[in-house]
């Protein structure tokens, strides 16, 4: 065979061998010409002997030119006397398992184009696969998928060095249809199961890599939405499994507790806790079932904790789950770090919405009215814009926790009777003491600051302030707003004039630094 | 209502004639004239607009108006020549009769002053004054003598007055102690008396003359001498002088000075000098003033006074900067009346060489710029007393150039006599970078002082907006010298005290500039903490402007627009940045510095401070037990960095001492040694330990102080437990910890203030406000503001239409009376015609007659 330079040259020379081999049986050895293109070095060059392998099998697919049933081995068959014709299929179906061995391996191909062409070509055999079976139906109007095709793609994507997030959001236009859906999520559960079993330290890239396609795997919410199928058909039997949500939600149940039962590295867990509450949950056919992962997630402690409570949430108040000691817990969770971590809106929604009930023995509220403007007194001013309102709200909510501001009998104490490293909220005196972190806040340098912690000061209104829209606040807009603030009249000036750098000498400035 | 109205014809009555005036404002009208509307039933609240009316006068009113107006215009309609009287102010309406024939009379008078020719000379007339020519007296020759003349020519002497009008006893009674001998001898007649008199006056008159005389003499002698001391005195621009002689003659020269000498004391009756402690008091006054305008804003109270404020500029600042410039050097002057509490030594010392600078600088710069040498011989005096008076060991400034001073000082004098004297004020930041670059640092401060002085707001109209955005150009160029390598903080150190001049002349740019800068910051912060969720500490540029910012403006307000916007930029710093190296650790403690020093006077509670200095606390424990204390955000428990200022080398613990740390470890400066980077571990633990005791001072009063206070406690106990700190830290922790440990106030429970008690709920009926009648009740405010404009509009159309129609009534009206007249005169002259015939119609057949008869 002659080769011009150039990926032009292969093209016209892959371009021959293709019509001699589509043409007449007795060229078929060209085969073996392409798939060596295709071990090629050069992207370019893979990319077409790709291309032309997608052509030449898929036209003998739908020609019926493979063997169907299963594969005998192919020296039985050379060595044989069967037709020329069962020759022929079984040595062809042979060369199309070659060429899928080597689409798979191109999966982790260094070039994404070289991957993102393997993938769409394997998945093109996929549907033809579906349309012309190889095998051999086992009863009338039985459903043939090509599993195994698409367990290996699957097992290929889901790689345990490379990161496939690239190629899996490829593959995700994929999963808009039905049945890919459904098959996606069996393999997948199949192999997050077998490379688990076969690996005892499974490496962070194959985790990240199962998260990615499991999240992209979205069920609809209604039966009706499943009419889309990859692999066409013409009737469709009641008896098939994929027409059915049920079946979906079982899989995808299946497939998300065969992730989670494992020992997610902490940056995954959140990742996960993130999504679970809108996009995991509501599919589940049993969510209660999600109990043991969420409950190991919020004995972790720290941010894990603080999403795992969205998660128990929905379950204690959609699927009546008991859940001892939850305040308790919810207490510890309280330290100085709610305020400076990333979720503390969300952590805050939820506080409030637990909080809400106006059922809550007072001592519970005291607790942790005490133990968040305790908190306080370490918070940067964004965040006690937010928690001065929370605090306030709790004492509106809850009359008998207005002692916390106003005691008008109390005698005065030796010292703070609230005992903030207790851990049970009903042995924290809280509400013996008072909210003296509120009366110090009103000495905050914010202004706005100050002006909320002296709320206390008078009788507490009647309506409490929402503070949804202070839970998004962040440092920048307290920042913007004041910069924004107009003052009336001009600036005021400072009367001691200036003499350096460092200021006047009893500065802190000047009495620790030097310019030298 | 009645009152109103009659004064209103009362000054209407001069101008129209009386019969055109309304009826309703003359109190008793005709009631002939009156025509009553009567109501058939009276209506409650109705307003009876139109129930008395005068027709007939109104009527007559507006004829009158249209004969003036219309009728004028259409006898006048096909005239093409107008009349335009030329009289003076013939057609302002704004002058008084009087006034118009007082200024005509002046301009006739001044048409005939006027020379007829200016080939004529002998043409104006000498004016007298008491016999002697005015142009005589104008030389003021005799300024001494008609003085004393006119004196004594006021008031007739006693003696004369005397004599001539006979006041007898009172002059006999003064006389008799001079002349009892002579008297004695021989009484005289009356008439010799009087000869006597007039002798003595006259020789009076001829002393006086010759006083005169003597006077002139020796004022000519000492114009002479004083031209002489005058040559020597001004001898910078001797030609121009010399010029100036040779061209006028002697006297006018004298004139010159005199005269305005003379407008000079007389234009300002001017105020006694105040004394010292006179102006201290009155300094220290307006100091109690701003301090409690100070005051009233850390409380937050009052915002009217607030504006008040920086009036102390000055009360009819025209905003131009000049009256400032008074002010601030009284400002300065009483700095340094109360500097001499705070550095008493330096001062003094300082003060001989200060002064003789300023004397200098007088001499040779614009004399309008005297707040600038003022300035600068405040920074001369601040090296000066470094140099003289060398501070105790262990004062942190010590270290400041001690070198360079003495160098610098005479440095500074030869940059300002190289250095050109007008500077062009730059119009961009590459502008002044390319004035200021390459130059050294006493060039630099010259150049921007002269770019000052130059570019003064009272010298040109555009000064203004220049030098506001000087301001804008310095501050990026202090950025810029602050993010150099190795940063010129010196620089920047005397630059400030530029730009607090500046602020004080422009606080509204200057303080958008900053704002500016900080919003910079905090932009690029707040990308990196969007991006990667934290923030690496910015620059030594970002601290430098924080704490310019805190120089330039109040930082005890409780809400200031630049101020407050810096401590939340601050607080971001000390949160969001996680302590990397030691490099952010010096950063950290620069910031809390600052920080500390903008509520040193409110004391106001930061938070955010506790949480850093509990942070450097624990990076810097060596041992930790982690009981009884949280770390917050920047600062993890575990890691690499939660032993950054940790120190291990016992030999360098011993060589170690307290000194304050430079700024350059901000910039990134590399240890030479290990040895080095340890001492400076321990400077820094040293300041943090500083900070925790001033913290606890100032939060002392704190209700919850002692909850504030806790972790802190906690992990100094850990320091000391450890026993591994040089002693002098060791020393400082203990003091920090008794700091904290004071007994913490009992308790009180809190108490809200009584609200005061709400009031019954009571059934009073809702009042709802009732229209008037005939109008759309319910429509929005904007619906029935239209509907009344279109109302309105109907109304004032309707008014026009009816006044065209009654103008063209008029002109018809008029029309018709010219036809019937000139029908009427044409029916008599064609009667008069037939008359006339007639006559010689008759005169003719009588003729005939007559023929026929005869």
């Amino acid at each position: 065979m002659e080769r011009d330079s150039g990926p032009e040259g292969v093209r016209r020379a892959l371009g021959r061998l293709l019509e001699a081999v589509l043409a007449s049986r007795g060229e078929a050895n060209a085969v073996f010409d392409i798939l060596a293109v295709l071990q090629s070095e050069d992207h370019e060059e893979t990319q077409e002997a790709v291309r032309a392998c997608s052509r030449l099998f898929g036209a003998l697919l739908e020609r019926g030119e493979l063997f169907v049933g299963p594969l005998p081995s192919e020296d039985s068959v050379m060595a044989g006397s069967q037709g020329a014709t069962r020759k022929y299929k079984v040595w062809m179906r042979h060369r199309y398992r070659s060429c899928l061995n080597r689409l798979q391996e191109l999966l982790v191909h260094s070039s994404f184009e070289v991957k993102e062409l393997a993938l769409s070509t394997l998945m093109k055999f996929v549907q033809l696969e579906g349309a012309h079976p190889l095998e051999k139906p086992k009863w009338d109007g039985y459903y043939l998928f090509p599993r195994q095709l698409f367990k290996a793609v699957v097992e290929g994507l889901l790689s345990l060095e490379d990161d496939c997030s690239l190629l899996l959001a490829r593959f995700r236009e994929y999963l808009e249809h039905d049945d890919i859906r459904y098959h996606t999520m069996q393999a997948a559960t199949d192999t997050v199961g077998r490379v688990t079993d076969r690996h005892p330290e499974v490496p962070l890239t194959f985790w990240n890599n199962a998260f990615t396609l499991l999240s992209s795997v979205s069920l609809p919410s209604q039966e009706r939405g499943i009419c889309s199928f990859y692999v066409k058909h013409g009737e469709l039997p009641r008896t098939w499994k994929v027409v059915h949500l049920k079946e979906h939600r079982k899989a995808f149940q299946g497939m998300w507790l065969g992730f989670l039962k494992h020992k997610l590295p902490l940056s995954l867990c959140k990742k996960v806790l993130v999504v679970l509450h809108d996009s995991i949950l509501p599919h589940l056919a049993q969510p209660s079932l999600m109990i043991d992962f969420l409950t190991r997630a919020y004995d972790v402690g720290g941010a894990i904790s603080l999403l795992a409570l969205n998660g128990l949430f929905i379950l204690i108040h959609q699927h009546n789950l008991e859940y001892p000691d939850f305040y308790r817990k919810l207490y510890g969770l309280l330290d100085p770090s709610v305020f400076h971590v990333k979720y503390r809106a969300r952590f805050f929604h939820l506080a409030d919405l637990f909080l809400s009930s106006s059922h809550l023995p007072a001592y519970l509220v005291a607790a942790f009215a005490k133990r968040l403007s305790r908190l306080a007194l370490t918070a940067p001013p964004e965040a006690l814009l937010m928690v001065l309102p929370f605090i306030c709200n709790l004492l509106r909510r809850h009359p008998a926790c207005r002692v916390l501001v106003h005691r008008p009998l109390g005698s005065e104490l030796d010292a703070d009777p609230y005992d903030p490293e207790e851990e049970d909220p009903a042995k924290s005196q809280a509400l013996e003491s008072s909210l003296w972190e509120l009366q110090a806040l009103q000495r905050h340098y914010h202004p706005e600051v100050s002006q909320a912690a002296s709320v206390i000061n008078q009788a507490l209104s009647v309506p409490e302030v929402s503070i949804a829209p202070l839970l998004e606040l962040t440092a920048f807009d307290v920042f913007e707003r004041d910069l924004k603030k107009k003052g009336q009249g001009s600036v005021p000036l400072e009367f001691i004039p200036a003499q350096g750098l460092l200021g006047r000498q009893d500065d802190f400035c000047a009495q620790h630094f030097t310019l030298s | 209502m009645g009152k109103a109205k009659s004064a209103a014809a009362r000054t209407r009555g001069a101008g129209a004639p009386a019969g055109a005036q309304g009826g309703r404002a003359r109190p008793n009208p005709n009631p002939f004239e009156v025509k009553v509307n009567r109501q058939k039933f009276p209506v409650l609240g109705r307003k009876a607009r139109h129930a008395v009316g005068q027709p007939g006068v109104s009527r007559a009113r507006a004829v009158h108006k249209r004969t003036q107006t219309l009728l004028k215009e259409y006898k006048e309609r096909d005239k093409s020549n107008v009349f335009t009287d030329k009289r003076f102010g013939e057609y302002s309406s704004t002058m008084s009769p009087e006034e118009k024939m007082m200024k005509r009379f002046a301009l006739e008078q001044q048409r005939q002053h006027e020379k007829k020719s200016i080939y004529n000379l002998n043409e104006d007339e000498e004016l007298t004054h008491y016999g002697q020519s005015l142009a005589d007296i104008e030389k003021h020759n005799d300024i001494v003598d008609s003085d004393s003349d006119t004196e004594e020519r006021g008031t007739l002497s006693a003696e004369l007055t005397a004599a001539h009008f006979g006041g007898g006893g009172g002059l006999l009674h003064k006389k008799t102690p001079q002349q009892q001998g002579e008297e004695g001898e021989k009484p005289r007649s009356r008439r010799e008396l009087i000869e006597e008199l007039i002798a003595k006056s006259k020789q009076e008159k001829r002393e006086r003359q010759a006083q005169r005389e003597g006077a002139l003499e020796l004022t000519e002698k000492l114009d002479q001498d004083w031209k002489e001391i005058q040559t020597l005195l001004t001898h910078r621009t001797p030609n121009s002088e010399n010029r100036d002689k040779k061209e006028r003659p002697k006297p006018d020269a004298y004139d010159m000075m005199v005269r305005e000498l003379g407008f000079e004391m007389k234009a300002q009756p001017s105020n006694r000098m105040k004394s010292e402690e006179e102006l201290a008091k009155e300094e220290q006054e307006r100091l109690q003033q701003l301090e409690a305008a100070r005051l009233r804003r850390m409380r937050g109270e009052d915002e009217g006074s607030e504006a008040r404020k920086p009036k102390h500029l000055s009360a009819d600042d025209l905003n131009d900067g000049f009256v400032l410039d008074k002010d601030d050097r009284r400002l300065l002057s009483y700095t340094d009346g109360k500097m001499s509490i705070e550095e008493e030594q330096s001062r003094e010392a300082s003060d001989g060489e200060s002064e003789e600078e300023q004397g200098e600088d007088l001499s040779e710069e614009d004399p309008e710029n005297s707040s600038d040498p003022d300035g600068h011989s405040d920074l001369e005096s601040d090296m000066d007393s470094e140099e003289d008076c060398g501070r105790p060991n262990g004062e942190p400034r010590q270290a400041l150039g001690k070198g360079t001073t003495s160098i610098g000082h005479r440095a500074q004098e030869a940059a300002r006599n190289q250095l050109p004297y007008t500077f062009a004020a730059p119009e961009s930041y590459e502008e002044l970078k390319s004035l200021l670059s390459g130059r050294t640092r006493e060039e630099q401060l010259v150049v921007v002082e002269r770019i000052q002085t130059c570019n003064h707001p009272s010298l040109a109209v555009g000064n203004k907006a220049k030098l506001e955005k000087l301001f804008g150009f310095l501050l990026e160029y202090i950025g810029d010298l602050a993010t150099d390598d190795p940063p010129n903080l010196r620089v920047i150190d005397k630059l400030v005290v530029q730009l607090y001049n500046l602020c004080q002349m422009f606080p509204d740019s200057a303080s958008d500039s900053i704002k500016f800068v900080l919003r910079d910051a905090m932009h690029e912060m707040e990308g990196a903490i969007e991006a990667r969720g934290r923030a690496a500490f910015p620059g030594l540029d970002v601290l430098v402007y924080l704490k310019i910012a805190g120089m330039l403006f109040p930082t005890s307000d409780l809400w200031h627009p630049v101020v407050t916007p810096a401590l939340v930029c601050m607080s971001q710093l000390l949160t969001k940045c996680p302590i990397l190296s030691l490099q952010d650790v010096v950063k950290g403690l620069f910031v809390c510095c600052v920080f500390l020093d903008y509520v040193s006077l409110s004391r106001r509670f930061i938070p955010e401070l506790v949480n850093f200095l509990l942070g450097i606390l624990y990076i810097a424990s060596p041992n930790k037990c982690g009981r009884g204390y949280t770390l917050v955000h920047p600062f993890r428990a575990s890691g690499k960095n939660s032993e950054l200022l940790v120190v291990s080398d016992k030999e360098d613990k011993a060589t170690w001492q307290r000194r304050g740390l430079s700024l350059h470890w901000a910039y990134g400066l590399k240890a030479q040694n290990k040895t080095e980077a340890n001492h400076t571990r321990l400077s820094c633990l040293a300041v943090c330990l500083a900070l925790v005791k001033g913290c606890a001072q100032f939060y002392s009063s704190l209700p919850s102080f002692y909850a504030i206070v806790r972790p802190l406690r906690a992990l100094l106990m850990e320091h000391l437990a450890g026993c591994s700190h040089p002693p002098e830290l060791q020393e400082l922790c203990q003091s920090a910890l008794a700091n904290l440990e004071e007994p913490e106030p009992r308790c009180r429970p809190l108490v809200c203030a009584k609200s005061k008690p709400e009031p019954l709920k009571l059934f009073t009926p809702r009042l709802v406000k009732v229209l008037e009648f005939g109008r759309k009740q319910g429509s929005s405010k904007e619906e029935q503001e239209r509907r009344r404009l279109i109302h309105k509009h109907k109304r004032e159309f309707k008014g026009a239409v009816r006044e065209i129609r009654r103008d063209n009534q008029f002109l018809a009206r008029m029309q018709l009376s010219e036809t019937l007249e000139r029908d009427a005169e044409r029916k008599r002259k064609v009667k008069q015609l037939f008359n006339s015939l007639a006559t010689q119609e008759g005169e003719w057949k009588a003729l005939k007659r007559k023929k026929f008869k005869k």
